[in-house]
């Protein structure tokens, strides 16, 4: 039995970079994952993924991740998805130093 | 130190030029991502979770002033101002942009290194003793042989697309400061009743999802028939070695499934052959090699100075009863740089102690430096007289740590904190753990505590061979970790035995400390190691302490 669709957020890295980015609402990619598009059809979502995968020539590993709405917008469910949104735990020097 | 000849040189240069053109390939679309993959990886370029990381190879762990000062410029100029070393005697920048790795590599190549073989299913940088060349117990240095191996395995035809990748590690001593029991081919140079030179040969050690100590494949190599035995083992893996299983490549499980007896008839019979195309000047280019890594013109002078500061000064008393080691000329030292002070990442150092290293190895170390697999910093040739020099110099950086071979020398791979494939955190963990020892005060009572964290099942952080291991999993969506106990990475390798069910992040620290406050209780003194009390006792003991509530459950 296939497994019921769980809403997500399309995500990658930036080619050049090598930083996280989210696909966000305005058919751009955005830093902050709370300004991502929220995936609630899985239609949507897969044609979105496909899409990004042929954006080589900015962006390398899209994947869907799961997320959930909290105060309207979307929070990761996994702490991997977490972790991403920031950068390293050790001591403050990824994303979350930036902003 | 061996150099760079002609042919290492004009063979970087060359990558470093294919790379770059790659890399436009890349950018400009005419490469795609499943084109280029392979590689990046075949120059070091990873893609983690934050960011791209460049893992540049330090050849059996060895390098210069030089060197050190361009890895600390590396770190500025393209990084954020720090290298991560690891238990590979490589370092990792975790920071840089695609577009500038070409630079990167450049400015490797300018001082005769790079980050080939650093990936892939390729025969790895040969790792080496840390104290190669210095170490009082050693019968040879064993870096001559690792450069042999390095040589014959760079860009070697037969061996670039081998069924996964490929560890060699080399020991001079009886005492293994290189693990080479985990490793696909561990070598330890040896000699035999009439004084000859050779090697003892171990194969099919790992660590990763299916651990092994590796088993003796040749108890007495002469050293002439190396290389031909080295590519009759590789013949050997690459014709039997699985293809149709990720997890069941590696050698260790070639000769797990066939029999250890069974890969040594077949690597006799394909040693035979190979002995007959080798003509000899292998053993040519090893002298020349030798002639390289010959001992430093070292200094005579008297050491009364040095007594006299260690008697006067405690913190330099406990630094040298910590982070000395044993040379083989009485009037030197060799002195281990702790990367760990209490609550940093293990193995992160600075641009500017990068800097102090390389000055303080040009100064007073004869410009030697050493990365160990513990992911510390060594000078290996160290004359008694200027330690309290060198320990001013480091005091004013924050890398005079006092805790070699302690509980808080920890060894942690980068985990989830940079790495994609990682299941849950480990530096937070080994940040965590060294603070808490270092506000109870205890460090010096535990003594001897070797504690290895990875954050997933392939290994990276040794814990199987930690006298305590921690293993980060996901278990559900929740970081999860588990302890195994009583494993050894020297000559005794041991697998570490699992303890019991996984630990929560927040309770793994305290459960680090019940155990380490168990073994104090039960120990016959205080001269027995945590090891020792172990090894003597069992797991039980320190399962009672890991989990009080299911012994309560048990009156
Ligand atoms: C991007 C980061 C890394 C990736 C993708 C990676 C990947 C892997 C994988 C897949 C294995 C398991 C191999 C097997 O069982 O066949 C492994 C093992 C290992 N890695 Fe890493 N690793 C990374 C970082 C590191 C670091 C930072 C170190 C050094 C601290 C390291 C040292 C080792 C060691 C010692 C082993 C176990 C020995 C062995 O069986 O090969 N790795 N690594
Ligand atoms: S053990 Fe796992 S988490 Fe740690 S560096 Fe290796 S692959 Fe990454």
């Amino acid at each position: 039995m296939a497994r019921a669709y769980t809403p997500k957020v399309l995500t990658a890295n930036r080619l050049l970079e090598g930083d996280v980015i989210y696909y966000g609402t305005n058919d751009d990619w955005v830093l902050a994952h709370d300004e991502a598009l929220y995936l609630t059809d899985e239609v949507q979502a897969n044609d979105l993924l496909a899409a990004a995968h042929k954006q080589a020539g900015f962006l390398v590993g899209a994947y869907l991740a799961d997320a959930i709405l909290e105060d309207g917008k979307p929070v990761p469910t996994h702490f991997r998805e977490d972790f991403r949104t920031r950068g390293p735990s050790n001591y403050d020097h990824g994303k979350q130093a930036e902003v | 130190m061996y150099s760079y000849n002609e042919f290492d040189k004009d063979f970087i240069q060359n990558r470093v030029h294919q790379f770059r053109a790659q890399v436009e390939r890349r950018v400009d679309g005419s490469l795609t991502e499943d084109e280029f993959k392979p590689l990046r990886l075949m120059n070091g370029l990873y893609l983690q979770l934050h960011a791209y990381m460049l893992r540049v190879a330090i050849p059996y762990g060895t390098l210069n002033g030089a060197k050190m000062r361009q890895l600390a410029f590396i770190a500025d100029k393209w990084d954020k101002g720090y290298g991560h070393f690891t238990t590979r005697q490589n370092i990792q920048y975790n920071w840089p942009k695609l577009s500038d790795v070409p630079d990167m590599l450049q400015a490797l190549a300018d001082v005769d290194m790079h980050a080939i073989q650093t990936s892939g299913n390729c025969i790895r940088n040969v790792t080496a003793d840390h104290f190669a060349g210095a170490a009082a117990d050693e019968v040879e240095d064993p870096r001559p042989t690792a450069e042999l191996l390095r040589q014959w395995s760079t860009d070697h035809p037969e061996f670039a697309f081998l069924g996964r990748k490929f560890k060699f590690a080399v020991t001079g001593s009886e005492n293994d400061r290189a693990v080479i029991k985990a490793h696909d081919v561990g070598l330890r140079v040896v000699r035999n009743q009439t004084g000859e030179i050779g090697y003892e040969v171990i194969i099919g050690g790992g660590l990763g999802r299916t651990p092994m100590i590796g088993k003796v494949l040749r108890e007495f190599l002469p050293r002439a028939d190396l290389l031909p035995y080295c590519e009759a083992i590789m013949q050997v893996y690459n014709a039997l070695g699985r293809r149709d299983n990720k997890y069941k490549a590696r050698i260790k499980i070639t000769v797990h499934e066939n029999g250890i007896e069974k890969i040594k008839e077949l690597v006799e019979e394909r040693f035979i052959v190979q002995r007959e195309a080798f003509g000899g000047y292998d053993q040519v280019l090893f002298a020349d090699i030798k002639a390289a890594f010959a001992a430093p013109d070292y200094i005579n002078a008297y050491t009364d100075g040095f007594e006299a500061s260690v008697k006067t000064d405690p913190a330099l008393r406990s630094f040298v009863d910590t982070n000395l080691s044993q040379h083989k000329k009485s009037d030197y030292a060799i002195v281990t740089i702790s990367i760990k002070k209490h609550g940093q990442t293990p193995g992160d150092a600075t641009s500017d102690q990068m800097r102090v290293m390389a000055d303080l190895a040009e100064k007073y170390g004869h410009d030697e430096l050493r990365i160990s697999h513990e992911q510390n910093v060594i000078l290996p040739h160290v004359h008694k007289s200027h330690i309290p020099a060198i320990y001013a110099e480091l005091r004013k950086v924050e890398l005079a740590t006092a805790n070699i071979g302690l509980i808080s020398d920890i060894i942690a791979c980068p985990g989830m904190d940079y790495c994609a494939l990682a299941t849950a955190r480990s530096i937070p963990i080994a940040q965590q753990i060294a603070t808490r020892f270092d506000e109870l005060k205890l460090e010096n009572d535990i003594g001897e505590l070797k504690i290895k964290i990875s954050g997933c099942i392939n290994a990276c952080g040794h814990h199987h061979v930690g006298h305590i291991g921690i293993l980060g999993l996901d278990r559900a969506g929740v970081e999860s970790y588990q302890i195994t106990l009583g494993g050894d990475g020297t000559q005794t390798a041991t697998i570490g035995k699992s303890a019991g069910r996984g630990f929560s992040y927040s309770e793994i620290v305290p459960a680090i400390e019940r155990l380490v406050y168990a073994y104090l209780d039960i120990r016959q003194n205080t001269e027995e190691t945590f090891l020792e009390t172990y090894r003597r006792l069992g797991l039980e003991p320190f399962k009672a302490a890991l989990y009080p509530e299911t012994r309560i459950a048990a009156e």
